[in-house]
């Protein structure tokens, strides 16, 4: 029977009230949203915090809005809210594609994209969304609210931009004319973590050609998005031979290590294939979206 | 700590260490053993209750989490005697087998059918996803979950062909 150490557990009112009792109990006290990666860390010992202050009942960090250009998503929001959202499957399909596999339908309903982000496993599926989508994060603490680009927020396996006595409460989604997104995973079974995933995100120009691309790879080893692909995508028409070129570069750029979900060669062959079907998927909802 | 939280539409008061997990908390402080503890993972979905609502897999919610909120167990489908028609689609399609997932699976499906009371068997499959039957290659699962989009409360084929004996098998 997995039983996590004992703990005490403070719910918080709001995010303010959050932050004061990150202070006050320093270092040992963790946030818990969803609770699906910390409490399954705690029932394996492997986080042993004194203090868990929930924050589920902070509807303040529940929330989508679009203002101007800018869709806001806030922290609580869960993965379920995401995938049956008509605007975000609209604006963001790679959200919607990457919500249809990350962990199953039940875990869906308690997780949240901030607990995702900020967990930040290797293997986790919106933090490439994120970063080809160049979403900035919202991050509140003592000082007061700062934003950073997701380079910047990651840091690592696990470790993000968040310090110990702060909070992310959102996520900034730029929106851009005649872009699109893709997202692609191959994973042994419902659930498990990603044997490789890639994410795709284009804006093209008025005479079709593509201004803006970005490619972003999960769980090979690679961490933001793939170097190179913007340039070499950069003022060509969509097409299969630049699709494969891409997915050589994605290839070639990623480090994958071996494991029970596959070898090198077939990760890196993964990493070739998925680049171009979501650039393949990215560049026709483009297209789809100009026409209409 | 003390928490309160309405369990099959009766209110329950316990004391409780903070550590204790919602399954633990059903099953040993409240004696309800017919949501089932398994991979204590939330892989596996044969814990999975209702918390206002949605399915959640309770060996991953903490029962002080649960705290002031609603939790349908599968001791609460039947009503005044008569099955649920999840539960009777799963007599009449032989959606079960050991039993073990069988809690599980049918508080999923009664959200389903909460929620799209005329599933196609892909909807089905993807509300189930989470959840892992070693008997029934799910085949009869997904034909039990049609029986009852096919048969909902107040149609004349549900309610009075249950026997309560039969209730019990389905449910202990």
């Amino acid at each position: 029977m997995q039983i996590p150490a004992p703990f005490d557990y403070v719910r918080a009112s709001d995010v303010d009230n959050a932050l004061a009792l990150l202070e006050r109990h320093g270092p040992e006290s963790r946030l818990v949203a969803g609770g699906h990666s910390l409490l399954p860390m705690m029932k394996l010992r492997l986080a042993r915090p004194e203090w868990l202050i929930d924050i589920n009942g902070l509807a303040e960090l529940d929330f989508m809005v679009r203002e101007g250009n800018v869709f806001r998503i806030g922290a609580l929001t869960r993965h379920t809210t995401l995938l049956e959202s008509p605007e975000v499957a609209r604006l963001f399909p790679i959200v919607t594609d990457a919500e249809q596999v990350i962990a199953d339908p039940v875990v869906r309903n308690r997780g949240t994209i901030g607990g995702s982000l900020c967990q930040a496993d290797p293997a986790e599926d919106l933090s490439t969304v994120c970063d080809v989508l160049r979403a900035e994060a919202v991050i509140r603490g003592p000082a007061g609210e700062r934003v950073v680009a997701m380079d910047e927020f990651h840091r690592g396996p696990y470790e993000t931009a968040v310090g110990q006595n702060e909070l992310m409460s959102e996520l900034r989604f730029p929106i851009r004319p005649r872009s699109s997104s893709a997202y692609e995973k191959v994973e042994r079974r419902v659930g498990d973590w990603a044997v490789a995933a890639a994410g795709a995100a284009v804006s093209l120009a008025a005479d079709g050609t593509i201004e803006e691309s970005s490619v972003g790879l999960t769980a090979v080893g690679l961490d933001g998005t793939v170097a190179g692909i913007g340039d070499l995508l950069g003022g060509r028409r969509p097409d299969e031979d630049l699709f494969a070129e891409a997915g050589r570069i994605a290839a070639a750029a990623c480090e994958p290590v071996a494991d029970q979900r596959g070898g090198i060669d077939y990760k890196r062959h993964l990493a070739d294939e998925l680049t171009r079907r979501v650039l393949r998927r990215a560049c026709a909802r483009a297209s789809e979206e100009q026409e209409g | 700590m003390q928490i309160s939280m309405s369990v099959n539409g009766n209110e329950v008061t316990r004391d409780i260490e903070p550590r204790v997990l919602l399954v633990h908390f059903i099953r040993e402080e409240l004696g309800l053993t017919g949501t089932h503890w398994g991979c204590d993972t939330s892989n596996c979905g044969t814990c999975v209750v209702l918390m206002d609502g949605q399915p959640v897999k309770s060996c991953t919610v903490l029962a002080a989490m649960a705290d002031g909120h609603e939790i349908r167990t599968v001791e609460g489908l039947a009503s005044n005697g008569a099955l649920d028609p999840v539960q009777q689609g799963f007599m009449e399609e032989h959606g079960l087998q050991c039993g073990f997932c069988t809690p599980g699976m049918m508080l999923t499906a009664r959200a389903l059918l909460d929620k799209n009371p005329h599933p196609d068997d892909g909807e089905i499959r993807q509300a189930i996803s989470g959840q892992i039957c070693r008997c029934t290659g799910y085949a009869t699962i997904v034909r039990s979950v049609q029986w009852a989009a096919n048969h909902p409360v107040g149609s004349a084929a549900t309610g009075d062909a249950a026997d309560p004996s039969e209730a019990e098998e389905v449910t202990a």
